[in-house]
């Protein structure tokens, strides 16, 4: 057993979990944050990406203790009086049809319009390159994207 | 899904991490994990300790040096991608750290993990030997065609660490691959690099480790340009065959991605 501190959404949160405990795990069963999901346990899906010092990362794909000291933002942390404009994107284009897949593609789609305000189709397919919808609901979340992204932005220096 | 239990630790020094190597029974070094950690989750490996280098201070940088550029092996393949210093130094390199794995796998794998690993189908051990580089452990330094050394083999003796890798800028070089649209991973990856000293093509994905293709270089010397290594077909003897394609579908790619990385290095 690891004693962990880190943030989650804002909230500082101390536990003592063992040492193989998945962060996706504690996030879900300790932290009963569920919006991430556990897609294939491969790291090959994307459903569980969550934003770990402000990187995407495979929740699934790293150990909490790893994460001692982060600052954690999940799908429950975008909201802040009303959806995050990605999420009320994904809403009005029709983003999602199970929504299995749909918390790992709005935080890979956050991370991606921080860094590049005005992706093309082409730069968000390749953002999008480890998130599967097993829907293959991929155009209208694509649309979705595109509609959240702002014309001409530059990508914010450094 | 769990992993088989562990014990972890995260030293705060190469040398206390090296120690802490040296007192577990079957310890593993973690830098990104992004292999080791759904490796661990299959049960496929099981070390009975886990020492984590994600967090030593020091190990992520990128900076130009006379004709080279060090990367630091706890660098992200994100940060690589994104780098301007590598934009402008060997883009080619940016490229190939923007096509690892997906998003989410680039802002945690490190260059020395990918390394150190050595899979058959990663991309960087391509770069190592076509650029001639070079890499720094924490006990000496190692020419990368002395470095790796078979499938998921290495120079390194059991606690070294890797600590930096320095890449002599060419003149010209492109990185291409043909990825397993599931698992990204290269089936073929071709970095070609043109240097003063001449020319060199290494292959990844193709065979049980990266290897160079002497005709191709040859070739490309006299005559830079994929139509010159257009009838140069390398033997599928020994290369790789599995569900995604045959040894001999592997060699023909050799081929096809080879004028292609040529072709891109002349953009």
């Amino acid at each position: 057993m690891t004693a962990l501190s880190i943030i989650v959404n804002g909230a500082k949160v101390d536990a003592e979990i063992e040492d193989r405990t998945l962060l996706v795990h504690f996030l879900r069963e300790h932290l009963r944050l569920t919006g991430a999901h556990v897609g294939c346990d491969t790291s090959q899906c994307g459903a569980c990406v969550v934003h770990v010092d402000g990187r995407p990362m495979k929740s699934c794909t790293m150990f909490a203790v790893q994460a001692d000291g982060s600052d954690i933002v999940t799908i429950e942390g975008l909201a802040k009086g009303g959806l995050h404009p990605v999420q009320a994107a994904f809403q009005e284009h029709h983003g999602l049809q199970c929504g299995f897949c749909t918390p790992g593609m709005v935080m890979t789609a956050v991370d991606l319009l921080r860094r590049n305000p005005d992706p093309d189709e082409t730069e968000i397919r390749h953002a999008l390159e480890g998130n599967i919808c097993r829907c293959t609901g991929y155009l209208n979340i694509i649309k979705a994207i595109r509609a959240v992204a702002t014309p001409g932005a530059a990508p914010p220096p450094g | 899904m769990y992993t088989a239990n562990f014990r972890y630790s995260r030293p705060k020094t190469l040398a206390e991490a090296e120690a802490l190597f040296h007192a577990g029974v079957d310890a593993k070094y973690l830098a990104g994990g992004q292999t080791l950690i759904p490796t661990m989750k299959a049960r496929l490996a099981a070390p009975s300790d886990l020492i984590d280098l994600s967090r030593l201070p020091g190990l992520s940088f990128m900076r130009e040096e006379s004709n080279a550029l060090i990367i630091g092996a706890g660098t992200c393949h994100a940060d690589v991608a994104a780098s301007p210093v590598v934009k402008k130094a060997i883009p080619a390199l940016a490229d190939l750290a923007g096509g690892i794995g997906d998003t989410a796998v680039r802002h945690r794998g490190t260059l020395g993990g990918s390394v150190a690993n050595n899979d058959p189908a990663a991309d960087y051990p391509a770069a190592l030997i076509a650029l001639g580089a070079t890499v720094k452990t924490t006990r000496r330094v190692i020419l990368a065609e002395d470095f790796f050394t078979g499938m998921f083999a290495t120079a390194l003796e059991p606690s070294e660490i890797v600590t930096e890798v320095s890449f002599p800028t060419p003149s010209r070089a492109a990185y291409v691959k043909f990825r397993n649209p599931a698992s990204r991973y290269a089936m073929v990856g071709v970095f070609v690099a043109k240097r003063t000293d001449g020319v060199r093509v290494a292959i990844t994905g193709a065979g049980h480790s990266v290897f160079r293709v002497p005709e191709m270089e040859a070739a490309l010397a006299k005559n830079f340009t994929p139509a010159a290594i257009a009838g140069i077909a390398i033997s599928s003897d020994g290369l790789n065959g599995d569900l995604f394609g045959s040894a001999e579908y592997r060699a023909h790619l050799v081929t096809v991605m080879a004028k292609r990385a040529v072709a891109a290095a002349l953009v």
